[in-house]
């Protein structure tokens, strides 16, 4: 008894400032990221705003105040009008380019990505690890390496200069990626779930169809985030491979930006870059939920 | 009648490890085959590649007559269950049980008709919406092993299918699978590493140890008269005392002799006429040896040995003492006076010993 009424007090005292301790390194954590997130978003709030003011605003005002009247005129002159070169269409056509390429772009090397990771994580065969270590290798070749001879294959195949030639282009480039995900994903799925099915009749695309579909959500959510991210701000492929009906939007952008002759129009090009960027971002907002819990699925085994 | 299962011959190797050699057997209808051995032996080997799973290098495998050596899994009217279950995790138990048939396009009133059956039989009706995810440990046995009974096929396969279960509900499941093979007739074949679900589950066991048969016999065969020390050390618990012990020709019997190392030796007579070496390992069982006065027979033999330890356990009490260099456990009845650093009289039972070639290891009677 009289040892603990010894020790306590003190106890007490340390268990105090331990605690005001703990407050303050939370406080500080918290001002940090609240830092570096304003310091991200900075540009963002210069791009919004900037886009929402008039040219003549632009001009005198500060950089990053807030604009005095709102107008929307930048917004549709980005959209509907501005000159990408000798055209003045705004960027609505080649957004409209750049969704035929990225929706079959990701489609396909989603779909082949996940018959691909199937197959090397639950049917090996003599040489897979080969097989697979030259499609990762893929992932890691530089876009200019690529550049002649798929501009050479394209001019072969007669898909030169058009949009079904990007979206074979971004496929081939994006299945060493999506293989990647579906192979890390399908292997922490139990050999003993195919044994079971092919013992009960199931040949390969029905135990791919019926049990490895159902389960593959997650990582369908990883592939498709990052392949239309990939594609979509995919600026070298699409100016490189593309004509001048064909080009995807970021071309388009850079085009309006780069275009514009006497007085830059700063607020449709902050418009035009925001319009042109809203896409992924939209992507992230309603996936990432799924992005962050796919990532992580295969690392941590359950 | 042809034989259920008839393997010849099968050899299995990966590169150059050989996995399987030689391995020969045959079980009839109904029939309780069980592998066992230790991990590593090839027992789960072997059930793959009955099952077709694994391809193998050399032999012939035939399931109720046809040659199955190269049929596909599909095909060999086999249904087996997974240690981990293998449950398909998106599919509620129903949908689990009836994939088989959906696959084979078996009609919807059969499959329903043969859902309920099983159900019933396994008292799994209630859980037929759930999914694997939501069941017990023990629920999802019985679904896999519903899955393998609505197929209604030649042969069951059984791969360690209760080593993931707590240690009550294993007896639990091992029960009903030996009511489940009662009442159905069926023919099973069945890995396990567990000796003492071999003794109570088989018909008939098979003791394997790298890759090499060591014994095949009913339970009474393996734990009666093991072939070699391997399955005499293996098979039972506690496990076979094994004493090395020096043989002298006595008439037309034997006097046996087993060194201690502070008393005399001790001596004990086997009056069968046996063809034995001067050196051998004297294999006798925990209950074969008693406390004096507890054990009749005319191969009952007291002598004085010194306890070392006891081990109460409830119904029996273990004691321990030193014979020929090793430690002797014999199994004594519960009340016993035993008290370890003292000597106490104990009765060797000769009537079931086994004798071994210390060399070769194998059985010599």
């Amino acid at each position: 008894m009289t040892d603990l009424a010894y020790v306590s007090p003190r106890a007490g005292q340390r268990s105090t400032a331990s605690r005001l301790g703990r407050v303050a390194l939370r406080w500080t954590l918290y001002l940090l990221l609240g830092l570096f997130a304003l310091w991200f978003l900075m540009p963002l709030f210069v791009m919004v705003t900037t886009s929402l003011k008039s040219l003549d605003e632009i001009r005198t005002g500060s950089l990053v105040a807030l604009p005095r009247d709102v107008t929307f005129e930048a917004w549709k002159t980005a959209w509907g009008s501005a000159c990408t070169g000798i055209q003045c269409e705004g960027l609505k056509p080649y957004l409209w380019n750049s969704v035929l390429i990225a929706v079959p772009g990701v489609a396909i090397s989603t779909i082949i990505g996940a018959l691909n990771g199937y197959v090397f994580a639950q049917w090996r065969f003599r040489g897979a690890n080969l097989l697979f270590a030259a499609l990762l290798f893929g992932c890691f070749i530089p876009f200019q390496v690529v550049l002649l001879p798929m501009a050479r294959m394209l001019g072969i195949l007669g898909l030169a200069g058009t949009i079904p030639g990007l979206i074979l282009v971004h496929t081939v480039y994006g299945i060493g990626f999506t293989t990647l995900f579906f192979r890390n994903y399908y292997v922490t799925i139990p050999q003993e779930l195919v044994r079971a099915a092919k013992i009960d009749g199931a040949g390969f695309f029905r135990i791919f169809w019926s049990i490895f579909l159902p389960l593959s959500l997650p990582i369908f959510v990883v592939s498709v985030i990052w392949q239309f991210t990939q594609i979509w701000n995919d600026f070298l492929f699409g100016v490189s491979f593309s004509s001048a009906g064909t080009q995807p939007v970021t071309v388009a952008l850079n085009n309006i930006v780069n275009s514009t002759t006497g007085v830059k129009a700063y607020n449709v090009d902050m418009a035009a870059a925001i319009l042109a960027a809203l896409p992924t971002l939209l992507v992230y907002v309603v996936a990432g939920k799924y992005f962050i819990r796919g990532l992580t699925a295969g690392s941590v085994k359950g | 009648m042809a034989p259920i299962l008839d393997i010849k011959n099968l050899d299995k190797s990966y590169g150059q490890t050989k996995i399987l050699r030689d391995i020969n057997v045959a079980i009839d209808q109904g029939d309780f085959l069980v592998l066992v051995g230790p991990s590593g032996c090839g027992k789960s080997t072997l059930l793959n590649c009955i099952a077709g799973l694994e391809p193998i290098s050399g032999g012939s495998i035939e399931i109720a007559g046809q040659d199955m050596t190269d049929v596909s899994p599909k095909d060999r009217n086999i249904a087996m269950v997974f240690q981990s279950y293998a449950l398909y995790p998106t599919m509620s138990v129903a949908k689990n049980i009836t994939f088989g048939m959906k696959v084979r396009g078996i009609d919807q009133a059969t499959q329903s008709a043969k859902l309920a059956e099983v159900a019933d039989l396994l008292q799994i009706s209630q859980l037929l919406d759930r999914k694997p995810g939501q069941l017990s440990g023990g629920q999802r046995q019985r679904v896999a092993m519903g899955r393998a009974l609505v197929r209604d096929p030649a042969l069951f396969l059984f791969d360690e299918p209760l080593s993931n279960l707590d240690a009550k509900l294993r007896v639990e499941m091992r029960t009903e699978i030996k009511k489940l093979h009662q009442t159905l007739g069926a023919s099973i074949v069945y890995v396990t590493h567990d000796q003492i679900e071999a003794m109570t589950l088989a018909t008939r066991i098979v003791v394997m140890k790298g890759g090499v048969i060591q014994q095949i016999g009913t339970p009474s065969e393996i734990y009666n008269t093991p072939a070699n020390l391997f399955v005499a050390d293996f098979m039972g618990s506690p496990a076979m005392n094994l004493i090395p012990a020096k043989v002298a020709k006595d008439g037309s019997g034997h006097r046996i002799e087993i060194a201690r190392a502070s008393e005399p030796p001790l001596v004990l007579a086997d009056p069968r006429p046996l063809d034995l070496p001067a050196d051998v390992i004297l294999g006798l069982r925990p209950e074969d040896i008693a406390e004096a006065g507890y054990r009749s027979g005319d191969q009952v033999q007291e002598a004085a040995c010194q306890v070392d330890m006891v081990e109460p356990a409830g119904a029996d009490t273990y004691v321990v003492s030193h014979l020929g260099g090793k430690q002797v456990t014999a199994r004594l009845h519960a009340e016993t006076s035993a008290k370890p650093g003292a000597p106490l009289n104990l009765a060797f039972d000769l009537a079931k010993v086994s004798y071994f070639a210390p060399e070769s290891g194998e059985r010599l009677n």
